[in-house]
């Protein structure tokens, strides 16, 4: 399945969040949508998002200050 | 475990530009979390729906507001704060940063905000005590008072008072 991929390098709170819920929105069910970020507070974030909208955060990963993050959108 | 069917209010009673960020970012934040917002814009919170901000900050009475200078943190004394130009200064510094570092502005916030169908209630007291008209206020907000923001407030799992 293809992949969505969503920069938000350099911006802070809240704009991560609603960049990817806007990106989310056009995918269909079982959709994935990988997000970059560099906003440290963006790790809890997206836990909490994806956990409170029923989508899912598949997989999260640092490296050299860069946050992915892999989000599967719910039913 | 989702939010379905969860609500939010939050009324907003200050206008300064450090002031406005607390109830936009959650409002926004919350709507595109799935709830259902609704802010209620009284007393100097009511100029944040003009149709053009110009958002302002002053050092004056804030003790704590620090500004990273120079690899520092520099406060400002009232006395110095109250000379003339000190607001513009300490306004033109806070937006530069907000730019730099990836903050969204109020303007970009607020829009959102509408995009995402929060509910928007302008004070009909503040508005008869400021004397604004609904012309001067942003389209497609309600004007109304105490009772309208208690009746949403009952039905909200949060409320916030900013």
């Amino acid at each position: 399945m293809s992949k969505t991929v969503l920069d938000v390098k350099g911006l802070n709170c809240p704009l991560p969040i609603l960049r990817a819920k806007k990106a989310i929105k056009e995918l269909a069910a079982g959709g994935l949508l990988e997000v970059i970020a560099t906003d440290p507070g963006s790790v809890k974030d997206f836990d909490a998002f994806c956990r409170q909208t029923g989508n899912e955060l598949v997989s999260q990963t640092e490296a050299g200050g860069v946050y992915t993050f892999e989000i599967k959108k719910g039913a | 475990m989702t939010v379905a069917n969860k609500s939010m209010s939050l009324i907003v009673t200050k206008g300064t530009l450090d002031w406005a960020y607390p109830p936009f970012v959650l409002a926004t934040t919350a709507a595109s979390m799935g709830l259902k917002v609704t802010m209620f814009f009284t007393f100097y919170g009511l100029t944040l729906l003009k149709k053009k901000l110009d958002l302002k900050v002053t050092t004056l009475g804030n003790a704590a507001m620090e500004m990273p200078m120079m690899g520092m943190h520099m406060a400002m004394p009232n006395l110095l704060g109250a000379l003339p130009g000190m607001d513009s200064a300490a306004t033109l510094m806070m937006k530069d940063l907000i730019k730099k570092k990836g903050i969204a502005s109020i303007e970009e916030l607020r829009d959102l905000a509408i995009d995402a169908e929060v509910r928007m209630i302008g004070c009909q007291m503040a508005m008869n005590l400021f004397e604004y008209q609904a012309s001067d206020l942003i389209d497609g907000i309600e004007v109304a008072g105490a009772a309208t923001y208690i009746e949403s407030a009952t039905q909200c799992d949060i409320n916030l008072f900013i």
